[in-house]
């Protein structure tokens, strides 16, 4: 179990490494890098001046040694200063990130919430009326952009129903609770209501998979309830597949957030992002995604130790024995 | 070649394909989700055709007649800038079809050649492949392909000129989509290969002597090939979803080239006063994401029978 989790670690380790070393590169092909900048703000700037500016800045020197000095001073801590903000990066950061854990963390727990039983009930209703409606539900919410139904959302319940606000995180000089609270409504309904098709869907499939087993129809022969044999013996089972692909589909779930994060002016890291590489801030930039890529791993890395609970048989050695 | 003795050199897969289709016919669902596919895709064809019978430069810039309602010149009405609203989403399904369909072809060339290749030959290419896999899955994709969208192709290299010009957003999306879209098909056509491979007639043409590259093209692809236009049926949803996210957040399709997701650009301010404006082309995307996503789910249905739950 341990030696599993350094393993794991150690994996999600080299994948940041990586990452940080591919977005690095891609950061540095954006259009508008600080010489850049400097030549659009000084027309009279001339290519020696601006040859002379790379070589201070160090911009001459080779992608791998830019690199490994930007990594040094990133471990030290210092991620460098945002230019939209003015601020150091780490300050912009870190309440980005807590922002974003709040939407995504409600958003995804009532995706469950709702995902778990309907899908459920879809696979032991196998071919009713109900799977029927319930296919066709999660299917729509699959193919609705979800950018379009943040805009159907503000139409009804801000343009004409006038009860909740379009955007933002709070109403000026109130800092309520409730306020607050008001101002999430929107952003979490979008979310969900874009996850919770696909969600329901694996569900389903899962169910159906396990309700198929032999262990379920031993159960039936011994007699046990309906409930009891969904619940007890096929959910259990069914749970394994389904976290392997919510754990995988993490991702997706952050790049719904920056969405919905844009549409609703919500400050969180995927508004974070996609402003800072409008706006050439390059360092926020760089930062925010290898801060996604982060959280998104530790999300595989939980769902990895949800396994161990969830299914006792796994364990280090058929691991080992898979690959 | 008459289409009896083409499904009779192609032995039993021209039976199997002959029921999934009758079986894929049985699906009211599925037909009808073609049929509105043939609709869309008929009316994207003829735009040009339909612009013409609306009478010439009803797609022009008419700043005199913006926003106007539905009107006998304009079906649908205009848009901010006194374009037909109708004309445009016709192009705008030229542009996002045409994405769709291509960025998911492309994919799908792309990971069937690295499934087969991983299945296949097995051992360090196969973890190795499988890793690459599971990472670029693992990734938050948008904020990766925002990044990659903002990229400034002259400092690749390419022509200043070519960067330069009107078309390469569209290469650009295409490019990009196939890049990051290609798991799903590896995974299933290494699955596929797996199977295929310990059967008799691999072995057999092993065992005389057939050149690996042979033995993945003529006898294993043919027979790994169902799963594989499920999943890229399925995909050219999530491409055409991808690539209308990307151009509403003004890094995809660049105007004035119409598509369904640019043209949803300026809606969060059109909302408040012209809303038929905001909700058109996402009803497009809607209707033809849906479309697809049917047909594969019945495809798969149709070819797969025993796991039908899936």
């Amino acid at each position: 179990m341990f030696r599993l989790l350094v393993l794991r670690l150690t994996q999600a380790l080299v994948v940041l490494l990586v990452m940080s070393f591919v977005i690095y590169g891609l950061i540095g092909l954006m259009p508008g890098d600080p010489i850049d900048l400097m030549i659009s703000a000084d027309p009279d700037l001339t290519p020696a001046d601006a040859a002379r500016l790379k070589a201070i800045y160090g911009l001459d020197r080779p992608l791998l040694e830019r690199y490994a000095a930007w990594l040094g001073t990133a471990l030290e801590g210092d991620l460098g200063y945002s230019r939209l903000h003015a601020r150091p990066v780490f300050e912009v950061l870190l309440p980005r990130l807590g922002n974003t854990l709040v939407l995504l963390g409600i958003a995804f727990l009532l995706t469950l919430v709702v995902a778990l039983p309907i899908g459920t009930i879809a696979a032991v209703k196998r071919d009713s009326v109900a799977d029927y409606a319930i296919n066709f539900v999660a299917f729509a919410g699959i193919s609705t952009p979800p950018f379009w139904l943040a805009l159907l959302l503000i139409m009804l319940f801000a343009v004409t129903l006038g009860w909740l606000p379009a955007g933002g995180m709070g109403t000026v000089g109130v800092d309520s609770l409730a306020d607050r609270a008001t101002y999430l409504v929107l952003p979490v309904v979008t979310l969900t209501l874009a996850s919770v098709g696909g969600y329901t869907r694996y569900t389903r499939a899962a169910m159906g998979e396990a309700l198929a087993q032999d262990y379920v129809r031993t159960a039936w022969a011994k007699g046990a309830g309906l409930t009891r044999i969904v619940v007890r013996h096929a959910l259990r089972n069914a749970l394994i597949p389904i976290v392997t692909i919510i754990a995988l589909d993490f991702g997706t779930l952050f790049s719904g957030a920056l969405i919905t994060e844009t549409m609703f002016s919500y400050l969180g890291m995927g508004k974070l992002i996609y402003d800072s590489v409008m706006g050439n801030d390059f360092n926020v930039a760089l930062a925010g995604l290898l801060m996604a890529t982060f959280v998104v791993l530790v999300a595989n890395l939980l769902a990895d130790a949800a396994y161990t609970v969830l299914d006792p048989r796994i364990s280090f050695r058929s691991h080992e024995a898979d690959r | 070649m008459s289409a009896p003795a083409a499904a009779a050199l192609a032995g039993t897969s021209g039976s199997t394909t002959r029921l999934a289709l009758r079986r894929f016919r049985r699906n009211p669902v599925a037909t009808v989700s073609v049929a509105v596919l043939a609709v869309l895709v008929l009316s994207a064809i003829f735009a040009p055709a339909i612009e013409a019978l609306l009478g010439p430069g009803a797609s022009e810039v008419d700043l005199l007649n913006r926003f106007a309602g539905p009107s006998a010149a304009h079906p649908l009405g205009t848009d901010e800038l006194g374009r037909d609203l109708l004309v445009r989403l016709l192009y705008g399904g030229r542009v996002s079809l045409m994405v769709g369909l291509t960025a998911a072809g492309a994919a799908a060339v792309i990971g069937t050649v690295l499934g087969i290749l991983a299945g296949y030959y097995g051992g360090r290419l196969d973890a190795l492949l499988m890793r690459l896999t599971d990472g670029v899955i693992s990734l938050p994709l948008l904020p990766l392909l925002i990044v990659l969208a903002a990229i400034d192709l002259s400092k690749l290299g390419l022509p200043a000129a070519w960067v330069a010009s009107e078309d390469v957003s569209l290469y650009r999306i295409v490019v990009l989509i196939a890049l990051v879209g290609w798991t799903t098909v590896a995974r299933l056509a290494r699955g596929a290969t797996l199977a295929v491979r310990q059967r008799e007639f691999v072995r057999a043409a092993v065992a005389l002597g057939a050149r690996n590259r042979r033995v993945m093209w003529v006898h294993v692809l043919p027979n790994v090939v169902s799963p594989i236009i499920v999943a890229t049926t399925l995909s050219v949803g999530n491409v055409i979803l991808l690539e209308s996210v990307l151009s509403f957040l003004g890094l995809g399709i660049q105007p004035p080239i119409p598509s369904w997701g640019n043209m949803l650009t300026n809606a969060q301010e059109l909302i408040w006063t012209t809303p038929a404006l905001a909700v058109w082309p996402g009803l497009m995307i809607f209707a033809t994401v849906i479309a697809f996503n049917f047909i594969g789910d019945g495809l798969q249905d149709a070819f797969n029978p025993k796991s039908r739950i899936h």
